[in-house]
């Protein structure tokens, strides 16, 4: 795990000071409402639909057992007992109180943990994939760029206020756990034909009310002017993309209308110029940050130790079911599903955030992390304390076993929470969960991805769902459409609507033909996305609307 | 909002002398006479011009030489193209006043003077001490840019 | 009728003008007709309440108080998949007036 120095801390408490001194002006009337909002949202904290939010940073997912402990001391102590972990990879909490605000931020500075830039047009936490460090199939760890780009994009003086908000993903596999082609900017450390390590930079993906799928725009960029090339497709998009309309202001905007070819142009010159100006820290700095993220010695080196459960057990599904291929064959990465059935996805209380913690602590080496997908990962677990930690997760029902079903469900926190939203996510979220997992046909689905927005903004990532739903406002009345064929992974598309929408109760039907189909027609080891992209929406058209 | 003042003379253009509230350099005020950046690259003895938004900073890099002052203007404090605007001048070697105009907040100036802002003309005067507080807030900066700032990176490693 | 309602700028709280201040509850709310546009600056500008704006809502028979959007109506109530977090907790038919 990363530790900030002497440099890092000073920053973050300046952070602190800054906002206590902004929401005081605030206070007193020496600031409106417009000049404050971008401060407050730079700061993570909105106005939302019943309260103020706040959204805290956990860079690129990951945070210690300390940390945790300390986002659920907030929880108890500022605001309901509870937080919702986000898409993003970051928490929110949704009852906050302006007068407390400066005082939460300075809570985290003392763990090592901000809001900065979680909101407003400026770079948000770069995310990355949520089993960094341990899986078998990484090239290397990505974290160490985050966080070289994290250092880098705080408080960057020219890109604080971009025409919208800028996300960056670092991933550095094959497979694409991070959604990384869906970012603003996705880079995946590569190894280059000379079996150097680079970059490989996508740019101009995106969700929202324009889904696209960034281009490649250069194939390696040399790990010593990483941040000089991100620095020039910044200022590009700085300086060319539009401002006269917000919902145009995204770089995917750019991209598309000025042509991948032009704008990687643009940047390539820009790039050159940028090279002259000394604006790339030493390979020194990736070589001083990269010792954080170093397995702990014992994972790396302990021998296997091969475990048999008995098959069909609950235990045994779990496994199946939770855990993931780690380097060291004698552990693996386990996920804590925060998609109990029936549940709000995403959300755990103070209690159970101090039983990961602990857990963390006792079987993980005190790591965790946040997937995008809503659910907590320990990254290093011994096969050998797996009986034991899921135990423990039964006590404080985290033990669902339903990574990728269908029932872990990513959902955003729609009309029960967001002023955005048109539509409630939430209570969809759960009808499906109950239905799937009470007839126990979400463990014959398999993997299929479900993921709700409750508006077009796409915070539920519904584009990208195999399944995926979209809220809407029909005359004043929720209203549901439904999607197929999205993947938010290497296999990245987007999903296509499937005709007229449906009223709440309609699309949990919906969703139960789609996939009543998908069972009948499946061919061998295919996945519900595999299938459709077989057989095309026609079938699954005529199933739905006759 | 209150609409910014005009220069004295020639006006339209510009703000004026009086309402230069901050400024960071030793030599004389240059004289006010700031053009469109079309104006300027169609007469050869103009020294202010006046970027906006969406003109391209880069038209003026033929003629730096006989630049004494580049304002920048902000309409909206959220538009923040001047910020590169700024940078790429001083990038390129620009060493003439570089002024903010317009709507420029306290809580921005310091990312400004980074950028290569060396005079601030808001439109609404800033509050004394807010100003100081603003840049006296951060003790140093991740990122090298057009100012003398040490980037952490460079404290860490020499 | 026009209702008017914001957040209140330190808790962040919704609320509801009443004719003379801001209450926590829709029930509460005054048909402010012409005067909104004016309530809502003075009331911004003295920093009483957050980003104020005008609804229509009907008056119910039993006396409440009913916006027409289901946005205004959850935020009058609170979240409907956590009831415990409403307004009315021991309530749970509050939630039907919602929806």
């Amino acid at each position: 795990m990363y530790k900030y120095d002497s440099y890092d801390q000073a920053m973050v408490d300046a952070r602190v000071a800054e906002f206590r001194d902004q929401c005081e002006r605030r206070l007193s009337g020496k600031l409106s409402e417009d000049q404050f909002k971008p401060l407050r949202l730079m700061n993570g904290l909105y106005l939302q639909l019943h309260a103020y939010m706040l959204r805290v940073a956990i860079p690129y997912g990951t945070l210690d057992s300390r940390q945790m402990h300390a986002l659920a001391d907030i929880a108890d102590k500022y605001d309901r007992g509870y937080g919702h972990f986000t898409t993003r990879q970051n928490i929110q909490y949704n009852w906050i109180k302006l007068e407390d605000a400066a005082d939460i931020l300075a809570d985290l500075a003392k763990v090592e943990m901000h809001a900065i830039q979680t909101s407003g047009n400026c770079i948000r936490n770069i995310s990355s994939d949520h089993f960094a460090g341990a899986a078998a199939d990484e090239v290397v760890d990505p974290r160490p760029y985050a966080e070289l780009l994290r250092q880098w994009s705080s408080f960057h003086p020219e890109f604080s206020y971009l025409p919208r908000k800028f996300k960056i993903a670092v991933i550095a596999s094959e497979q694409d756990r991070a959604a990384m082609r869906l970012h603003d900017i996705g880079i995946n450390i590569v190894r280059g034909p000379g079996g150097d390590l680079g970059a490989a930079f996508y740019v101009g993906g995106g969700m929202g009310r324009t889904p696209m799928i960034a281009p490649c725009i250069r194939e390696f960029v040399p790990l010593d002017q990483l941040v000089t090339y991100s620095e020039a497709c910044l200022r590009v998009y700085n300086r060319h993309g539009r401002r006269d309309n917000k919902y145009k202001a995204r770089i995917k905007i750019l991209v598309h209308e000025m042509g991948a070819e032009e704008y990687a142009r643009q940047v390539e010159a820009e790039f050159a110029h940028l090279l002259e100006q000394g604006v790339e820290p030493p390979l020194a700095e990736l070589e001083r940050i990269k010792p954080f993220f170093d397995l702990p010695e014992e994972v790396a080196n302990a021998a296997d130790a091969p475990q048999a459960e008995s098959p069909g057990s609950e235990l045994a599904e779990w496994i199946l079911a939770n855990t993931h291929k780690h380097k060291n064959p004698a552990f693996v990465s386990a996920v804590i599903s925060l998609k109990p059935v029936g549940g709000i996805p995403g959300d755990a209380t103070a209690e159970q955030m101090h039983v990961m913690a602990d857990l963390a602590k006792e079987y993980g080496f005190d790591e965790l992390r946040v997937m995008h997908t809503q659910n907590i990962v320990l990254p290093h677990v011994r096969k050998a304390d797996l009986p034991a930690l899921f135990a423990k997760l039964q006590d404080a029902s985290l033990a669902t076993a339903n990574l990728d079903a269908i029932d872990d469900i990513i959902a955003c926190p729609g009309l029960d929470y967001c002023s955005l939203a048109n539509a409630r996510s939430i209570p969809v979220a759960q009808k499906i969960s109950r239905r799937f997992a009470e007839s126990g046909k979400a463990k014959e689905l398999g993997k299929l991805k479900l993921k709700i927005s409750g508006c077009i903004n796409a915070c539920g990532h519904h584009h990208a769902g195999h399944i995926g739903i979209l809220g809407v406002d029909r005359k004043g009345v929720e209203n549901y459409q439904l999607l197929l064929g999205g993947s938010e992974a290497e296999d990245v598309s987007l999903a296509k609507i499937t005709g007229p929408g449906f009223d709440e109760d309609g699309v949990v039907d919906a969703i139960e033909t789609v996939t009543d189909l998908y069972m009948r027609e499946r061919e061998d080891g295919e996945r519900f996305l595999d299938t459709y992209r077989r057989l095309g929406m026609a079938p699954f058209k005529e199933a739905l609307y006759g | 909002m209150a609409e910014p003042t005009n220069s004295p003379a020639g006006g339209g253009l510009g703000t004026g002398r009086d309402e230069v509230q901050l400024r960071f350099r030793e030599d004389d005020l240059p004289p006010n006479a700031q053009v469109t950046v079309d104006a300027f690259l169609e007469q050869d003895d103009a020294t202010a011009v006046r970027v906006e938004p969406g003109d391209d900073a880069r038209d003026l890099l033929p003629h730096l030489g006989r630049i004494r002052l580049v304002e920048v203007n902000f309409p909206v404090f959220g538009d923040g193209r001047g910020y590169s605007a700024a940078r790429l001048l001083r990038e390129e070697g620009y060493t003439g006043e570089l002024r903010a105009v317009g709507d420029v907040l306290v809580d921005q100036i310091a990312y400004m003077r980074r950028c290569g802002f060396d005079s601030f003309a808001p439109e609404r005067p800033l509050d004394e001490a807010d100003v100081k507080a603003a840049f006296d807030r951060f003790p140093h900066a991740y990122q090298a840019a057009a100012d003398n700032a040490v980037p952490i990176w460079k404290l860490r490693h020499g | 009728m026009k209702i008017l309602t914001g957040n209140d700028l330190l808790s962040g709280a919704v609320v509801w003008w009443d004719g003379q201040g801001w209450s926590l509850h829709v029930e509460h709310a005054a048909d402010a007709g012409e005067e909104a546009p004016a309530i809502m600056a003075r009331e911004e500008a003295a920093r009483r309440v957050n980003a104020p704006y005008a609804i229509e809502a009907e008056r119910e028979a039993g006396g409440g108080i009913r916006p027409a959007h289901i946005k205004d109506r959850v935020r009058a109530l609170g979240p409907t998949v956590r009831p415990d977090l409403t307004l009315k907790p021991s309530e749970p038919e509050a939630l039907d007036w919602v929806i």
